[in-house]
């Protein structure tokens, strides 16, 4: 009886299945490109040295997802969604390369204004603004689902469409180039060898970490997403514990943007994160989150965006275009969010029937 | 007097709002821009908007049947119609044979929708949203770039002018009479078949329409099927008036789409509204887009901008008269 | 006359669900053109009897006759199609379309592959006619009140499905007198048409206003199928309990030498509390030391006044006064800072949260009231939820089960913890005993009036009379939305159902 139980522990911790997932991607890796894995170290005459690889890619790439991962997950739990996050990423990039820019104004933007490595702003402003503005975007979807009552589809899918004519907007309809070198640190730089976007996830995701399991907000969260009522009836403000939610998501998608466009030294109001959302989803389910919402862990979706950003470069390394990704993430994210359904659960449990209901509910 | 008033008024109330809307926006526009008074701007709206309105009917159809019935896949399918004709059609293909294609094709990936939704239980918005991304990600693979038509078939029943009598200057396209087509359709359906009734119940309380012997998981396959018919349609109408298959089509329809349908008076939750609405708030989309375009200044951002900001009135509007409602 | 013959006949009806016996060698019979009342306390097994009946569950064991003839109800479809049709509490009809095609639906004359409207209204509006409900079936259902949906329900029972046997479950609850007199006549005259009715309800004096016989099940069996006339009222209550006359008795004396307490204070005052459309202006203390029990039908307005009072509702008439301070915010937070707790009546939707753990859930409240921040330690939260399984005696392996794996009861007594570990002052327990087992039910009783000795205010709210009046010093009766009376806790219960019917 007590080994089962330490099996059905293990089988039920919510870090398996998206590790298992990733490793077996990476074995498939090993096997069909063995330099997959090379790591060397090179001397970069910018950075100094660091460590350089496909892993080392993974994870600098995969940063901003897994940023935007963090926040949906604590938007899904509480049995909502945001289909704004690439627009929050487009939104905060653009943010960062108009205050970058030395030439500001409706004036058409010329070559020779730009190619200055200065900036209008310092750059701890350019943070703090780029930082508001994602919290902002996030203040508003919660605003709409919490207080207007507003479908969280509905009301983020709003942003998601505006936003970009919001990106748009702030940029002038052009792809603005970022020559402000310091600008590049976040998503070039390295620290002790490592890239600077991986400590900035961790630092993002201990934060995020404390926040709902060292303080009550997690508990809270998952009430909510079970059951809204019975948590206001408890005497929770349930109202602006998802406000909460949709404004860390926001916080989160704005750091993602930055990074993102630190790293392509431009803002492109049309591409920047451009179907993350569908990445993100894909990434909190795999890491176990209901749609529903309730139960979730934060570790289990960076994983997740981990196995996604894992397998896209695999994809990519094969040589498959990149737009038949795309409808292959589809068919992904609907397969995962079946396995992980009700529906499953109940196929799975007739199949083992012989060790007779336990967990029948009695009423 | 006053009190026959009262319940017709709450009654017919959100489609005279919707309405009342389109005629002062047209109004307003007529007096800012006098060019917009001619009346072909009026039958302009029609042939713009067509692939719109299509999308709008299924969209209302599917929105009226309720438990967050919503169709996200609606561009997808436009793209991946567009694409797969032009595709079909370059490589020597009949428009004759092309066009049923198509046609089944969407009404096909419509019903297996409908079937994930209805039969795994997935919620209708994730389901959607993952056909839009596959969709439009198969039309990707088809071709990244445009591609052109030249089929003499589609030319001509995109180019040939369709004089409207009594009024001079004044003419459509034959793939603008599609939508107007589709629509009486959607009427017929809505109000004079079991389908479209047992639509209404089960928008209003599917426990209730399940207890009353009504085929409730036939009817919810069924719509996201017609869905599919209208995403279809409105994909071919899309590539005849372009000349063209593009990946990239009709991208943020999805919320035109679903702004129209709450202008013209139907609730998201479902069982309240109708398809005539959605005529009126598609008409309300198009004129807003013309005050813009004859403006000129403000750019093609402020649409999307703007589309958002209404959808945010309409739906604010629309749960105050319900709210009303309740409590009269 | 011939004697009428029986048109559904069960006999030795068993059926058990993981861990509850619901029905056990149960027997039941209808006749045609009779009025048939099915009684019995919640848990009874009534609903689990027309379950049976009406296809939603097999049974285990037993048989049913429809007019003689052996048949096997598969499906509520089916069961429709054998003639049996059922009007639940809440009218299964959509509000949105017509009432005309609530009654048709499914069933809509056709004409050119189109529905045939104008045949549709004449259909209805003459089915409607026939059954003297005076109403333009062309108006949307939802501009009639539910007395009127009722009937509606029941025409398409009639005239569409062609039923034999009509169930009407709990049909009076929200209804006012002038309305259940309308809707007793038109059970008599369906009765003299020779339809069969079952009639579900607890409402003593209406059971003996209309129906010819009354069947009272307890505990999952059945206590005996009697000819109204020769069952005094007395008797039936006491069946329904299960105790003899005398029994009764001593328990209602149980209470009184706690009644000569003077010199209460009042911790909770309603003065005209009201909110339109849902309370109309009621004045009500809460003294410590004290059960207050709430009596009135479903409908009456107590799970209104409850919320009123807790918060969840702001009310738009009169004031709150709570320890001598006027409440101006209304919130259940807000109540719970100033010690008033509320077991909400819809266990399922409002009380538990399933997915967490009974630890989660015990806990849930004093963590709203300490806040965002000052998290409970893992082993402040444990040391909380063990006590309180210890104190209430909730039946659980572990405080990690998920509070969705218990029993009803359980549940409820998880619900209770919740509250008790904030320490309230007043404490409102809305249909606390729905639901459960008997011997819970009595736990939670005793509970309720421990409570009040140790100097809380328990506010009791049940639709069952017994209870009310078992656990209570004072009892206040609400109906139609308002309070009609205050008695003290050994009022008999004719005086109560009297006032609760109107009569009083």
């Amino acid at each position: 009886m007590k080994q089962t139980s330490v099996l059905k522990r293990i089988s039920e911790s919510r870090l398996l299945w998206p590790l298992v997932a990733w490793i077996i991607i990476l074995i498939f890796d090993a096997i069909v490109e063995p330099g997959f894995f090379e790591l060397g170290i090179i001397d970069d005459p910018v950075y100094g040295k660091h460590l350089y690889g496909n892993l080392v890619d993974i994870f600098n790439n995969g940063a901003p997802l897994m940023l935007v991962a963090i926040g949906m997950t604590l938007v899904i739990a509480t049995g909502g969604i945001d289909l704004s996050v690439g627009a929050v990423i487009a939104i905060s990039a653009a943010m960062g390369a108009v205050l970058i820019n030395p030439a500001l104004g409706n004036q058409l933007i010329t070559n020779d204004i730009l190619t200055k490595n200065a900036t209008n702003t310092p750059l701890p402003l350019i943070i703090l603004a780029d930082l508001a503005a994602g919290t902002l975007c996030g203040l508003w979807n919660g605003l709409l689902v919490s207080r207007a009552k507003i479908q969280p589809m509905v009301a983020t899918l709003i942003l998601m469409v505006a936003g970009r004519g919001i990106a748009q907007l702030i940029t002038n309809g052009q792809i603005m180039t970022i020559y402000y070198t310091p600008y590049f640190w976040f998503g070039n730089g390295y620290i002790l060898g490592l890239p600077v976007s991986i400590y900035i996830v961790a630092v993002v995701l201990l934060l995020a970490w404390l926040l709902v399991r060292k303080t009550a907000i997690g508990l809270f969260i998952e009430s909510v997403g079970i059951n809204a009522k019975s948590t206001y009836y408890s005497g929770i403000n349930e109202q602006n514990v998802k406000l909460l939610a949709y404004m860390f998501c926001g916080f989160c998608g704005a750091i993602a943007g930055l990074i993102l466009s630190s790293y392509v030294h431009s803002a492109d109001g049309n591409n920047n994160g451009l179907n993350y959302e569908l990445d993100a989803i894909l990434a909190v389910v795999m890491g176990g989150t209901l749609m529903t919402g309730g139960r979730f862990s934060l570790f289990a979706s960076v994983i997740g965006a981990v196995v996604i950003w894992t397998f896209t470069v695999t994809v990519y390394s094969l040589g498959v275009p990149a737009n038949a990704l795309l409808a292959a993430k589809a068919v992904l994210v609907l397969v995962v969010i079946l396995l992980y359904s009700d529906y499953t659960r109940r196929w799975i449990n007739r199949f083992f029937e012989r060790r007779g209901p336990q967990h029948g509910t009695t009423n | 007097m006053a009190q026959r008033i009262k319940p017709l008024l709450l009654r017919y109330g959100p489609l005279l709002t919707t309405f009342a809307i389109f005629l002062l926006a047209y109004f307003i526009g007529g007096r800012l821009y006098p060019a917009m008074q001619r009346p072909q701007v009026f039958f302009n709206l029609f042939i713009n908007d067509s692939s719109l309105l299509l999308v709008a009917i299924g969209m209302t159809m599917v929105i009226l049947s309720g438990g967050g019935g919503i169709d996200l896949s609606v561009g997808g399918v436009i793209a991946l119609t567009s694409t797969a004709s032009a595709a079909l059609l370059r490589s020597g293909v009949s428009p004759y044979i092309v066009i049923p294609l198509m046609i089944v094709m969407g009404v096909a990936f419509g019903a297996f929708m409908g079937w994930i939704i209805q039969t795994l239980k997935v919620q209708p918005f994730i389901a959607t949203l993952m056909g839009l991304y596959f969709t439009r990600g198969l039309a990707y693979i088809i071709s990244l770039t445009s591609v052109t038509i030249t089929d003499p078939v589609y030319k001509n029943l995109a180019l040939t002018l369709i004089y409207i009598p009594f009024i001079p200057n004044a003419y459509v396209y034959p793939t603008t009479l599609v939508a107007p087509l589709v629509l009486l359709v959607a009427i017929y359906l809505s109000f004079f078949t079991r389908f479209g009734r047992t639509l209404y119940a089960m928008g209003n309380n599917e426990q209730s329409a399940l207890l009353m012997g009504l085929s409730v998981a036939r009817t919810k396959i069924g719509v996201y099927a017609f869905s599919g018919f209208c995403s279809a349609m409105a994909g071919i109408v899309f590539s005849m008036s372009l000349l063209a298959g593009y990946g990239q089509f009709a991208t943020g329809m999805e919320l035109d789409a679903i702004a129209s349908v709450v202008m013209g008076g139907t609730a998201l939750s479902g069982g309240v509204g109708n398809v005539i609405g959605t005529l009126f708030g598609v008409l309300i989309h198009g004129t807003i887009v013309s005050i813009l375009q004859f403006n000129g200044t403000l750019s093609s951002w402020w649409t999307r901008i703007g589309v958002g900001v209404l959808t945010l009135i309409f739906i604010g509007i629309q749960s105050l008269f319900y709210m009303r409602k309740k409590h009269s | 006359m011939t004697e009428a013959k029986n048109i559904v006949k069960m006999l030795g009806i068993a059926k058990s669900f993981p861990g509850v016996v619901a029905l056990e060698d149960v027997d039941f019979s209808l006749r045609a053109g009779e009025i048939h009342a099915l009684m019995g306390e919640n848990g009874a097994g009534k609903s689990t009897l027309i379950k049976v009946l009406t296809g939603v569950e097999q049974p285990d064991q037993g048989t049913i006759e429809l007019d003689g003839k052996l048949v096997q109800v598969r499906s509520p479809q089916h069961s429709q199609e054998l003639g049996i049709s059922t009007v639940y509490q809440e009218v299964n009809l959509c509000t949105n379309i017509s009432v005309a095609e609530n009654i048709m639906l499914g069933h809509e004359p056709y004409r050119f592959g189109s529905i045939h409207w104008r045949k549709l209204n004449e259909l209805a509006q003459r089915a409607v006619n026939r059954l003297n409900i005076d109403i333009d079936v062309t108006q949307p259902l939802e501009n009639y009140s539910v007395a009127i949906q009722q009937m509606v329900a029941i025409t398409r029972a009639l005239e569409v499905l062609s039923a034999k046997v009509l169930i009407l479950d709990e049909p009076t609850s929200s209804l006012d007198m002038h309305e259940t007199n309308l809707l007793f006549d038109l059970m008599r005259k369906l009765k003299n048409e020779g339809i069969g009715i079952i009639f579900i309800t607890h409402f003593l004096a209406q059971v003996y206003q209309i129906a010819d016989r009354i069947t009272v099940l307890r505990n999952g069996k059945l206590v005996g199928t009697y000819e109204t006339s020769s069952l005094p009222r007395v008797e039936l209550v006491a069946k329904m309990l299960g105790r003899s006359l005398t029994e009764l008795d001593a328990l209602s004396k149980e209470k009184s030498h706690e009644e000569e307490k003077k010199d209460k204070q009042h911790l909770v005052e309603a003065k005209g509390l009201g909110r339109t459309g849902s309370l109309k202006p009621v004045d009500l203390e809460l003294s410590a030391s004290e059960v207050l029990g709430i009596a009135g039908s479903l409908g009456s307005g107590r799970t209104e006044l409850a919320g009123l009072i807790f918060g969840i509702d702001t009310p738009n008439h009169g004031s709150l006064i709570v320890g001598g301070e006027k409440v101006n915010t209304f919130s259940p937070l807000e109540s719970l800072k100033r010690g008033i707790a509320l077991c909400p009546e819809d266990r399922k939707a409002e009380g538990i949260v399933g997915d967490l753990t009974i630890r989660e859930n015990i806990i849930l409240a004093l963590q709203a009231r300490y806040g965002w921040f000052k998290f409970l330690s893992m082993q402040k939260q444990s040391e909380i939820a063990k006590k309180y399984i210890q104190l209430l005696g909730i039946v659980t392996p572990s405080p990690e089960q998920l509070v969705r794996n218990l029993s009803g009861g359980n549940q409820q007594k998880v619900i209770l913890a919740r509250w008790l570990a904030t320490n309230p002052k007043v404490l409102i327990l809305d249909e606390p005993t729905r639901g459960i087992d008997v011997g819970a039910k009595t736990e939670i009783q005793k509970l309720v009036v421990q409570l009040a000795e140790e100097g809380k205010s328990c506010v009791f709210i049940s639709s069952e009379l017994e209870e009310v009046l078992r656990v209570s010093d004072r009892i206040a009766v609400l109906r139609d939305r308002t309070k009609v009376a205050e008695y003290s806790g050994n009022v008999d219960d004719q005086t109560l159902i009297h006032t609760m019917a109107g009569e009083l």
